[in-house]
């Protein structure tokens, strides 16, 4: 079994994110970038899939700019055996849309016929939480989202999910799209020779449009702002004060 | 233009908070129809009827819709989508799970966290983690999105629309649910409460945490939690706060022993009054804090319980 692995190339989740003076987006050039926290464990999965005999083959995809070679490299390092970077844009400001990366992973997954897809839940740069379902959605697939335990049976997939009142398991027809959660795994660091090894890995390169995807978004972004800052606060000396100082703003 | 709104119900009862609050943002945008899917909704049905501003109440019943499973949901949801240019649902795990693979399935953009209604096609959402705000404008027919429900006040009861029966479609039958884990608890629900304690890593286990409890208990609040706490074990995932947990805006937050992470402060930054304890002055979470007390948490919780009427 195939397992495919999307990877999106982010601001690193340490950055603090400046919005652009005219307003037009967040800034982006310089910025230190990273792959999305939860495609990482994504990966991670995966790699644990092959090491545990259940797949085969671990490919890792990704859909934006030339630039997201780096992430494909680095999914690489970890343990993918190859990889495939689908260039959408050239303008490393432009975010493909969810449908749009959607609909590309579909082609990917027509060409590659993978028995699971293994995605991250969320980016944290459009913080969408999207791509999976939309891609379950193309494929006509199930879909297991927001999971923190995976067993493969068979022909299912038995997963834990992380929803709002607690956990929730179910089971899941294969081929099937999973998107995961914080705590599915902790994923590794890529080691100084695998990180070697994975430049000499097979990267193949496509175009949305040799695809047949037409990325343009649905929504057009009018205007990008600073949230409202909160107002500096005051430190009190002791709990004493500060249950005098809540009791005068009425809050207890 | 009419609007079908999802509600939120669970185990066959309206989730009222949730399912209020996005109707307000529904109803910026036209007429609302409400849609309760469950394998019993029937009551659900009844109390969202009285909501103020309904116009009418769809009821899908059937065993497959009992546990928010995404594939016969979102079928039901296209079957119904023709009469509609919006479909909207509080932004839940249920929601979140469903509704991109309704847009998906409809061809058009999900915009999801959707934090205020400027008009039919354009929304304002946040992105990184709150850190920035987006104003979108859809130009797809039919808009398909999730609401913050804690940037909405809650819709007043007062309407008496009528509620129809509808039928179930097929079951695709790509998913079982198998069981759900399930914490009950008295203590109010961590997005609809007035008040929230949260700890963090600083509370440093599980035991520890029941301090946080005992003042949650106190001021009749619900228990939250940072990543890093649930992440070592110390709170269940379900208490989680932030960029991918929960999102809250209580009356008051007490955030103990929280360093305050932007993937934090994502969750809870709209309260209305935000107190932060913990040992470490420089700590970030004194930066948003209205009332910050540098202390040890074991000493000033217990002592901070104990003071509070």
């Amino acid at each position: 079994m195939k397992v495919l692995v999307p990877v999106k190339r982010v601001i690193d989740y340490n950055v603090k994110v400046r919005v652009k003076a005219d307003g037009s987006g967040v800034d982006l050039a310089n910025v230190k970038m990273s792959m999305n926290p939860f495609d990482e464990i994504a990966v991670e999965q995966a790699i644990r899939l092959k090491e545990a005999g259940q797949a085969d083959e671990v490919i890792a995809v990704s859909v934006g700019v030339k630039q997201n070679q780096e992430t494909l490299r680095t999914a690489l390092a970890m343990g993918a055996d190859r990889a495939i970077l689908v260039i959408a844009t050239e303008d490393v400001h432009t975010d493909i849309e969810p449908l749009a990366v959607a609909k590309i992973l579909k082609a990917v997954i027509d060409e590659e016929k993978p028995g699971i897809v293994l995605a991250g839940k969320q980016a944290i740069d459009n913080d969408m939480n999207a791509t999976g379902q939309m891609l379950a959605a193309l494929t006509g697939w199930s879909q297991a989202t927001f999971v923190s335990e995976l067993t493969i049976e068979g022909d299912n997939a038995v997963v834990t999910r992380e929803v709002d009142g607690g956990l929730q398991t179910i089971k899941v027809t294969m081929p099937t799209i999973v998107t995961v959660d914080l705590r599915l795994n902790e994923p590794r660091y890529a080691s100084l020779p695998n990180i070697m090894k994975a430049k000499k890995k097979p990267l193949d390169e496509k175009s949305a449009a040799e695809l047949g995807v037409d990325v343009t978004p649905r929504l057009k972004i009018a205007s990008t702002s600073e949230p409202e800052a909160r107002l500096a606060g005051i430190k009190v000396g002791s709990v004493e004060e500060l249950v005098e100082k809540l009791k005068e703003v009425g809050a207890v | 233009m009419g609007v079908l709104l999802i509600a939120e119900v669970n185990s066959g009862t309206l989730s009222v908070d949730a399912t209020a609050k996005a109707l307000t943002a529904a109803k910026q945008i036209g007429d609302v129809t409400v849609l309760c899917v469950g394998s019993g909704c029937s009551d659900a049905a009844q109390a969202a009827a009285k909501l103020d501003g309904v116009s009418k109440v769809l009821c899908a019943q059937d065993d497959a819709y009992g546990h928010d499973l995404a594939e016969p949901v979102a079928d039901l949801i296209i079957s119904l989508s023709s009469d509609y240019t919006h479909i909207v649902a509080p932004s839940t795990s249920a929601s979140k799970n469903i509704l991109p693979r309704v847009a998906a399935l409809l061809d058009v953009m999900i915009i999801s966290e959707v934090t205020a209604v400027v008009d039919a096609d354009t929304f304002e959402r946040p992105i990184y983690a709150g850190n920035a705000i987006q104003t979108v404008k859809s130009s797809d027919l039919i808009k398909v999105a999730t609401i913050r429900t804690s940037t909405f006040e809650a819709a007043n009861e007062g309407g008496m629309a009528n509620v129809e029966s509808i039928d179930a479609c097929a079951n695709p039958g790509l998913s079982e649910w198998i069981e759900d884990k399930v914490a009950a608890s008295d203590r109010p629900e961590l997005t609809s409460a007035g008040i929230v304690v949260s700890g963090g890593r600083g509370v440093g286990s599980e035991d520890d945490f029941k301090i946080i409890e005992g003042l949650a208990d106190k001021l009749g609040a619900a228990v939250g939690a940072s990543r890093a706490a649930v992440d070592s074990g110390y709170a269940p995932n379900d208490w989680q706060v932030g960029q991918t947990g929960k999102v809250v805006a209580p009356d008051l937050y007490v955030a103990v022993g929280i360093s305050g992470a932007i993937q934090h402060l994502a969750g809870m930054k709209d309260s209305k009054i935000i107190v932060a304890i913990n040992k470490d002055e420089e700590a970030p979470i004194f930066q948003v804090a209205d009332f910050g007390l540098v202390a040890d948490l074991f000493d000033a919780v217990p002592k901070l319980t104990e003071q509070i009427a």
